[in-house]
């Protein structure tokens, strides 16, 4: 039972690397929803391991064993094990709980805040125009859907990039993107391996805001060109800020560029095979913490005295 | 883009891509400048009424220019919501994952790579 129950925590290590290779061989959007449930998946299957493993050592306490109606002392293998995998289960899930708790937190008050900026401000239509000398532009969900453009981005894009730039942000918008980021944010904090997907999520939803604006202006390199200017003058300007550490490989924004140079490539029916692999993984993940669950739930019933199921 | 479909797009997006082309010029606009700097082909006409209607919503001011009018955005007066937006990014590392951005920060490879596609492609 315990390692029916330790599948499901350890295949989220695997989707990394395979959810960084579906980009590549997906369309954006057939990607994104790939990528999401996929995440989905595999962070309901490594919570239920955890809190099923958790509940069993609950069980093993006489208190809680009373609370639950049981009659027996409840039997499961491996007894020496399962107390202290419990215990790590209970705290592993609290500090989920707390780290998710306060991004919760955090994320509404910034969306909140956003939104209060813009509607301080005259729209016209979506758009919204921020006075600043920073280039920034962001899709701003709610409603009405705005748009959100800095002064300094406009000035830094010419009239059709900037056109490239709005239509992007609203692929944003009519796609529903926020929700798909709040879901990869949301599955992030479950299991520390679904980190990197929650990061490939968010360039597959870029990539798909990418397209919906390429497809929308009809110029594929106008698209990559004002990404390339856009992201030039954004970070231009942020010498004086606080810089992360410089990424190994290529950064998210050069790979969306270099796909748009690329050319548009023909919609594929076949499913690839590595977003196969990765929903194989997370369809497992989910059949195991299930599997698992039953049982413990037969030994529950055994040990309340139940006989016959 | 022939005019003909330019014209059919909605209002709203209309009215934003006249907004940008005054905010980016940075001086006021005629209507037939406003014409010029969009990448689209708008009947000046059309550009006009768009001028007006969001002269009445409040967004642009006007003032007189020969025989019409220059048109110019309002400002945000002492720059409060610029400065509310930067408060809340220099806190918030987080912010990426709930508001879409375009573009995120680069490496200093990375911009070397975009000066790189950049160079390369028709300007």
């Amino acid at each position: 039972m315990i390692t029916l129950l330790l599948v499901p925590l350890l295949l989220p290590w695997a989707a990394p690397a395979l959810a960084r290779r579906v980009p590549a061989r997906c369309s954006p959007v057939a990607a994104l929803w790939a990528l999401t449930v996929s995440a989905v998946l595999l962070a309901g299957g490594s919570v239920a391991a955890l809190g099923t493993l958790a509940l069993t050592g609950l069980l093993k306490i006489p208190a809680f064993a009373a609370l639950g109606d049981l009659v027996h002392p409840l039997h499961t293998p491996s007894e020496r094990v399962l107390l202290p995998l419990a215990a790590l289960a209970a705290g592993l899930l609290t500090l989920a709980a707390l780290t998710l708790g306060l991004s919760l937190v955090r994320q509404s008050a910034g969306l909140r805040n956003a939104r209060a900026a813009a509607d301080r401000r005259p729209a016209a239509g979506d758009l919204c125009v921020i006075d600043s000398p920073r280039p920034d532009a962001y899709a701003l969900p709610g409603r009405p859907h705005r748009i959100v453009v800095t002064t300094a981005m406009l000035r830094s894009l010419d009239a059709s990039e900037r056109e490239a730039l709005f239509a992007h942000e609203r692929a944003h918008n009519s796609g529903g993107h926020h929700w798909f980021l709040a879901v990869a944010e949301l599955t992030a904090h479950c299991h520390p391996a679904l980190r990197p997907v929650r990061d490939a999520i968010r360039l597959a939803v870029e990539r798909a805001a990418d397209e919906a604006a390429a497809g929308t202006v009809g110029d594929r390199r106008l698209t990559a060109r004002a990404i390339a200017r856009a992201a030039l003058a954004t970070n231009g300007r942020e010498a004086g800020r606080p810089t992360v550490t410089p990424a190994a490989t290529t950064g998210p924004v050069p790979q969306r560029v270099a796909a748009l140079m690329a050319p548009a490539r023909p919609a594929r029916r076949a499913v690839p095979w590595i977003a196969a692999l990765l929903a194989a993984c997370a369809v497992l993940s989910c059949a195991t913490a299930a599997t698992g669950a039953v049982r413990v739930h037969e030994d529950i019933e055994v040990a309340q005295g139940e006989t016959g199921g | 883009m022939t005019e003909a479909r330019d014209e059919r797009r909605p209002a709203g997006e209309l009215e934003a891509a006249v907004l940008a082309a005054l905010w980016a010029a940075g001086t006021p606009l005629t209507p037939a400048q406003v014409q010029a700097e969009l990448s689209s082909d708008l009947a000046r006409t059309t550009v006009t009424t768009i001028l007006s209607r969001l002269h009445e919503k409040g967004t642009l001011e006007r003032e007189r220019q020969g025989r019409g009018f220059a048109y110019r955005p309002i400002e945000d007066p002492h720059g409060l919501t610029a400065l509310r937006m930067h408060g809340e990014l220099d806190r918030d590392s987080d912010r990426a994952t709930v508001l879409a951005r375009f573009v995120d920060r680069l490496s200093p490879d990375d911009e070397e790579v975009l000066r790189q596609l950049l160079e390369d492609g028709p300007r």
